[in-house]
């Protein structure tokens, strides 16, 4: 028997726009990951190889893809902080908000500090 | 004639193990611990020093002639993709309808994360950061003495 799905989109407050953004920032990571260890698994084929990949990593499209990936890293670490606490903390539920604005300050503040240094590297200024 | 039946309002019994309980514990253990391994990770290697123009065949050798090194991204390894299979399957689940097509997907999914857990783990202990026919100019520093002596 198929069921027809309801709506997807609910309430549209804190708890959904964090869960939808632990999500993508969990799905991109996923992916970036399966290319890293295949990257990586290149050392094992020659160090000639393996440089000339991981070059591609200084060039200026994925250098500024990596600030993203920075960003995804924290924003998704700090929220599972804000998750674990929200399941064993007494006080979880209460805070989960302010948790997220939190999260979001910490992630958005790393990832502006490590900006100025990595766009020197990967755009040759 | 009577039918013994169970009292209606007993409780269920687990005879299974309750994976799904195992699973949703392994997200709350492993993002701790991953959250130490992978922020060092990302900290040790993008942001200090030369940042990602460090990073060649000659970095990764040194790190990996530790094996403090090692272990610690084998550890990454096998609980970063753990835990990202995991969080993918959740993923399936919520958003396809039909059972074989999330047999099939599920499927796939630990196929490949098993592959490359295979893959990763052999390729950090099989590694050699002085391969013989290599250009030395690309090596770690210490190849010379280990080629010299």
């Amino acid at each position: 028997m198929s069921v027809v799905p309801a709506g997807t989109l609910y309430r549209g407050k804190v708890g959904m726009w964090s869960w939808v953004l632990h999500r993508i920032s969990g799905v991109a990571i996923f992916f970036f990951l399966l290319v890293h260890i295949l990257d990586t698994a290149l050392v094992r084929v020659s160090p000639e190889a393996y440089n000339v990949v991981i070059e591609s990593y200084k060039t200026p499209v994925i250098g500024l893809a990596e600030l993203g990936l920075v960003g995804a890293i924290l924003f998704h670490g700090l929220n599972g902080v804000r998750i674990i606490l929200v399941d064993f903390w007494s006080k979880g539920t209460k805070y989960q908000n302010i948790m997220f604005w939190i999260v979001l300050v910490l992630a958005v503040g790393i990832t502006a500090y490590f900006t100025p240094g990595h766009l020197e590297r990967v755009l040759e200024f | 004639m009577s039918v013994q039946i169970e009292i209606p309002n007993s409780p269920r019994k687990q005879r299974v193990t309750n994976w799904e309980k195992y699973g949703w514990l392994y997200m709350r253990i492993s993002g701790p611990l991953l959250i130490v391994l992978i922020f060092t990770h990302v900290f040790v290697n993008l942001f200090t020093g030369e940042g990602i123009k460090q990073i060649d065949f000659a970095f990764v050798a040194g790190k990996w002639a530790d094996p403090f090194w090692q272990w610690w991204d084998v550890a990454m390894l096998w609980l970063a993709l753990i835990h990202g299979t995991l969080g993918m399957r959740t993923v399936i689940n919520d958003y396809t309808e039909k059972p074989k097509l999330r047999t099939a997907l599920v499927g796939t999914l630990w196929s490949v994360s098993g592959a490359l857990i295979l893959l990763g783990t052999l390729v950090v202990f099989t590694f050699d950061p002085c391969p013989p026919t290599s250009n030395p100019d690309l090596l770690p520093s210490f190849c010379e003495a280990i080629a010299s002596s």
